[in-house]
C-alpha cells in the first residue's frame, strides 16, 4: 500500500463501549485489494471491529470509513449491500432454498431473473457447487456447502469489501482445507478487498496478506506477516507467530 | 350546560329512533319457568299487534338487569324476594318499597302472575327417612349431610348465608348446576339441595321438601318488570297477567314443559287461557327443522369465532412484533394476557354488559381477549428465540426493518404463530358456547337450553357439532400449515 492509496477499511481514534470500553484509541489502515486478517484471543474486540465497519455497532469515540467514505448514520441499508458479510455457520435462512438464499439481495434490488441466475450460477460454479443443490434448503447440505452458499450469497451484488467473521471455524479440518481453497478461488475471480476476523493464527498466515493482532481493547501491531516475523512489537506477537508455525 | 342539553336532545332523538324501529324484546333467565313467562310475554304482546321477540336463557339475575338497565331488553319477569335481597337491598320489602326502588332505575314493576315461587331445601326421601329429617331445623344436627346448591342461591343474602346464619346450620354446600343436582341426588352422590317451590322437575325425582320452619324465605311472586320507556299500551298488556296463575297452576306449567317445544307450546296455551286476545292467529314463526337450526347455529357459532379470532391474530401478531425486541414489555404483554385468561367467561361476559350491551359484541370482544393470550404468548417466545446470528446477518446483509421482518422473522415466527393461533381457534370454538348467556346464539343456545330444561338431546346439539368444528378446525390449521412452514420447520407432535 502507498501512502497515496486509500485504505479499504480505516479506523481514526475509535473506542466502544458496552458496560465497559472494548476498543479504545483504535487507529487502523486496511489495504485496498488485501485479505487482513484480525486475530487476537476471544474477547479481544476484534469481532466489534467487524461490525463497526458495516455499522451494527456505532463507535462511542473516532471514525470509521470504508473507501474514503464514512460511515453514514442514514441510509445504512444500502450502504450495507455494497459490503458482503459471511459469518460462522454460514448463517443461512433455514426457510429459504440454497437459490433463495443466494439471490435474496438481487431479488430486494430489482435484478430480473436472468440476471440473478446467471450471476449465481457463476458464483457457484467458481466454489464447485452444482446446479442440484439450487432447490435444497441449507439443513441438507453439508457444512462445507453451507459455509460456499454463504461466501456466494455474500458476494451476489459484486460488493468491493467482503467482511468474514469466523466463516471456517464451524468446518472440520479435512474439508476446510477446500473450503480455503474455494474461497481464494472465489476472492482472486471477484478481486473483493476482504477482511477476516479468526482465532486461528494458522488460518490467518494461509489466507491473509495483512495482519492485524489484537490485545485487550486495541490493536497490538499490525502489518504484513513477514515484517510481524521479523520484529514482533512483543512477546504475545512472538508467541502468537511461533505458535503457528 | 348547552352541551348537556344537546346531549340529552341527542340521545332522546336517538331513543325515538331506536323504539320506533326495534322490536320489544322479552328476555328470561336461564331455568324453566323464566323461560315459559318470557316466551309468554312477547306472545301476549305479539298478540296484541306488537313487534315482540324472546331473548332467552340469558344467564341470571345480574345480566338480566342489566340487560333491562342498558336497554337490550325492555322486559323480563322477576321474583319479588329477588328484588328485595338480590338486585336491592330492602330488609323488609312492601309493595311500595319495591316499586319506589325499581323507579329509581327507570324500571317499572307490574302486578304479579299470582303464584309464589319460594326457594325451598330438599333432600333425598332414603336419606330424609333414614336420618327423620321434616325441617330445615333438623339439618342442624347433621353436619355430615351432602350438600350442593346452585351458584345463585349460594351467594345470595335470601340464599344460602342467610340461611345458614337463621338456623345455624354446620353445612358448607358447593355450588352445583340445578338440573345437575338433581341427577346427582337420583344417583345418591348428593343428599340436598335447594329447589324452587313451582318447579315441576323435582317431582320427577326422590326429593322431600323441608319446612322452612322459621320462616326464613321472603315471597317470590313472578313479576313483569319493564322499562318506564315502554309505549303505554305495551305496559297495558303487561298488566293483563296479574294474578292468573296460582302456585299449582305455574307448578303444572313448569311439569308439562319437557323440551324447548314444549315451553312454546305451553306458553301459547297460557297465553290463549287468558281470553281476549285479538290475533289468536299468532303462532310465531314454525319452529325450523332440527337441520336447519343446527346449520343456523353452527353458523353463526363460526361468525362469532371468525369475528374474534381473526382480529385476534392480527392483533397479537402486530404486538408481538412491536414488542419482542423489549423483553421488559413482552413479559408485560403476556402477563397481561395471562391476566384476562384467568378471569372467568361468564364474569367476563357479565363485566361487559354495562359498556356493551348483551348480544354479539360483548361476546366478541371476550371471545378476542381470551384469543389474544396464547397467539401472543406463541409469537413473542417464538420471535424472541430466532438464532442471533440469522438476526445479525439480517441487518448486516442489508435488509431494512421491515424487510428482516417480513421476509426472515415472521417466517421462522410461522409455525409457532400458526400453532398459537390453533389454540386459540379450539379455546374460542369451547369458549363461545357459553356466549349463549348474553344472548349471542351459537351452538351455546342448545346446550344452555338443554341444561335448563335438562334436556340432553338437545344438549348433544350444541355439543356435538361444536366437537366437530374443533376438529374441522385441527385440520384446516393443518392444511394451512403444509401451505404456509417448509417440512422442515413444521413443529411435531401436539402443540
Amino acid at each position: 500500500m502507498t501512502a497515496a492509496e486509500t485504505p479499504a477499511v480505516a479506523f481514526q481514534g475509535v473506542g466502544k463501549r458496552f458496560a465497559d470500553w472494548v476498543l479504545r484509541g483504535v487507529d487502523l489502515a486496511l489495504p485496498a485489494g488485501a485479505t487482513s486478517a484480525l486475530v487476537g484471543p476471544s474477547g479481544c474486540g476484534k469481532t466489534t471491529a467487524l461490525q463497526l465497519v458495516n455499522g451494527v455497532y456505532r463507535p462511542d469515540e473516532g471514525a470509521v470509513s470504508v473507501f474514503g467514505e464514512r460511515v453514514p448514520e442514514v441510509g445504512l441499508e444500502a450502504f450495507r449491500r455494497r459490503i458482503g458479510y459471511a459469518v460462522q455457520g454460514a448463517g443461512l435462512f433455514p426457510h429459504m432454498t440454497v437459490a433463495e438464499n443466494a439471490s435474496l439481495l438481487a431479488r430486494l434490488e430489482g435484478w430480473d431473473l436472468d440476471a440473478m441466475t446467471a450471476r449465481r450460477r457463476e458464483l457457484f460454479a467458481v466454489v464447485g457447487l452444482q446446479g442440484q443443490l439450487e432447490d435444497r434448503y441449507p439443513h441438507e447440505l453439508s457444512g462445507g456447502q453451507q459455509q460456499r452458499v454463504g461466501l456466494c450469497r455474500a458476494l451476489m451484488l459484486k460488493p468491493r469489501l467482503l467482511l468474514l467473521d469466523e466463516p471456517f471455524s464451524a468446518i472440520d479440518p479435512i474439508t476446510k482445507q477446500d473450503v480455503y481453497r474455494q474461497f481464494e478461488q472465489l476472492r482472486d475471480h471477484e478481486r473483493v478487498t476482504t477482511v477476516l476476523v479468526t482465532h486461528d493464527m494458522r488460518e490467518a498466515l494461509r489466507l491473509a496478506d495483512h495482519l492485524v493482532v489484537m490485545g485487550a481493547g486495541g490493536v497490538v501491531q499490525a502489518g504484513p506477516p513477514e515484517r510481524l516475523r521479523a520484529a514482533p512489537a512483543s512477546d504475545f506477537v512472538d508467541a502468537l507467530l511461533v505458535s503457528a508455525s | 350546560m348547552i352541551g348537556k342539553v344537546v346531549l340529552a336532545l341527542a340521545s332522546a332523538a336517538f331513543a325515538l329512533a331506536a323504539g320506533a324501529a326495534e322490536p320489544i324484546v322479552v328476555g328470561s333467565k336461564s331455568f324453566r319457568e323464566s323461560y315459559i313467562l318470557g316466551e309468554a310475554l312477547a306472545r301476549l304482546l305479539r298478540a296484541e299487534g306488537f313487534e315482540a321477540r324472546h331473548q332467552q336463557g340469558l344467564g341470571g339475575t345480574k345480566i338480566c338487569y342489566d340487560a333491562l338497565l342498558a336497554g337490550e331488553i325492555d322486559a323480563y319477569v322477576e321474583y319479588t324476594g329477588t328484588i328485595a335481597q338480590g338486585i336491592k337491598n330492602i330488609p323488609e320489602p312492601t309493595w311500595d318499597r319495591l316499586v319506589a326502588a325499581l323507579a329509581a332505575d327507570g324500571v317499572e314493576m307490574f302486578p304479579s302472575f299470582g303464584f309464589n315461587n319460594t326457594y325451598a331445601l330438599a333432600v333425598s326421601t332414603d336419606v330424609a327417612a333414614a336420618r327423620g329429617l321434616a325441617k330445615i331445623s333438623d339439618l342442624a344436627a347433621h353436619p355430615d349431610l351432602r350438600l350442593a346448591v346452585s351458584h345463585e342461591f349460594l351467594e345470595r343474602r335470601d340464599g344460602w348465608p342467610g340461611l345458614r346464619a337463621r338456623y345455624r346450620l354446620p353445612q358448607s354446600p358447593d355450588g352445583i348446576e340445578h338440573s345437575l343436582a338433581y341427577r346427582a341426588i337420583a344417583d345418591g352422590t348428593l343428599d340436598g339441595t335447594d329447589v324452587y317451590s313451582t318447579d315441576g322437575e323435582w317431582a320427577r325425582y326422590p326429593l322431600a321438601l323441608l319446612q322452612d320452619d322459621l320462616g326464613f324465605f321472603p315471597a317470590y311472586r313472578a313479576v313483569p318488570l319493564a322499562r318506564a320507556d315502554l309505549p303505554p299500551a305495551a305496559r297495558a298488556v303487561l298488566v293483563r297477567v296479574a294474578g292468573t296463575l296460582d302456585d299449582a297452576e305455574m307448578r303444572a306449567l313448569n311439569a308439562a314443559a319437557r323440551d324447548n317445544d314444549d315451553v312454546v307450546r305451553v306458553a301459547e296455551q297460557y297465553v290463549a287461557s287468558l281470553g281476549g286476545v285479538r290475533a289468536a292467529a299468532d303462532g310465531g314463526a314454525p319452529a325450523p327443522g332440527l337441520w336447519r337450526r343446527l346449520g343456523a347455529n353452527t353458523a353463526r357459532h363460526l361468525v362469532l369465532v371468525v369475528a374474534a379470532l381473526a382480529p385476534a391474530a392480527m392483533t397479537a401478531v402486530l404486538l408481538a412484533v412491536l414488542i419482542f425486541n423489549v423483553p421488559w414489555l413482552s413479559r408485560a404483554a403476556v402477563y397481561l394476557a395471562g391476566l384476562m385468561q384467568t378471569v372467568p367467561s361468564i364474569a367476563l361476559l357479565a363485566l361487559l354488559i354495562p359498556l356493551l350491551g348483551i348480544g354479539t359484541a360483548p361476546a366478541v370482544v371476550a371471545l378476542f381477549l381470551y384469543a389474544l393470550l396464547p397467539i401472543l404468548r406463541n409469537a413473542v417466545t417464538a420471535l424472541d428465540g430466532i438464532d442471533p446470528t440469522l438476526r445479525r446477518v439480517a441487518t448486516a446483509m442489508g435488509l431494512t426493518r421491515r424487510q428482516e421482518l417480513r421476509l426472515v422473522f415472521v417466517p421462522l415466527a410461522m409455525p409457532a404463530i400458526l400453532a398459537g393461533v390453533r389454540t386459540a381457534a379450539v379455546i374460542t370454538i369451547g369458549t363461545a358456547t357459553l356466549a349463549a348467556f348474553i344472548g349471542a346464539g351459537g351452538l351455546g343456545d342448545p346446550i344452555v337450553t338443554g341444561l335448563t330444561l335438562n334436556d340432553t338431546k338437545l344438549i348433544l346439539q350444541g355439543a356435538i357439532p361444536a366437537a366437530l368444528l374443533a376438529v374441522a378446525t385441527e385440520l384446516v390449521f393443518e392444511g394451512l400449515e403444509r401451505s404456509l412452514v417448509p417440512g422442515h420447520l413444521r413443529l411435531r407432535g401436539p402443540q
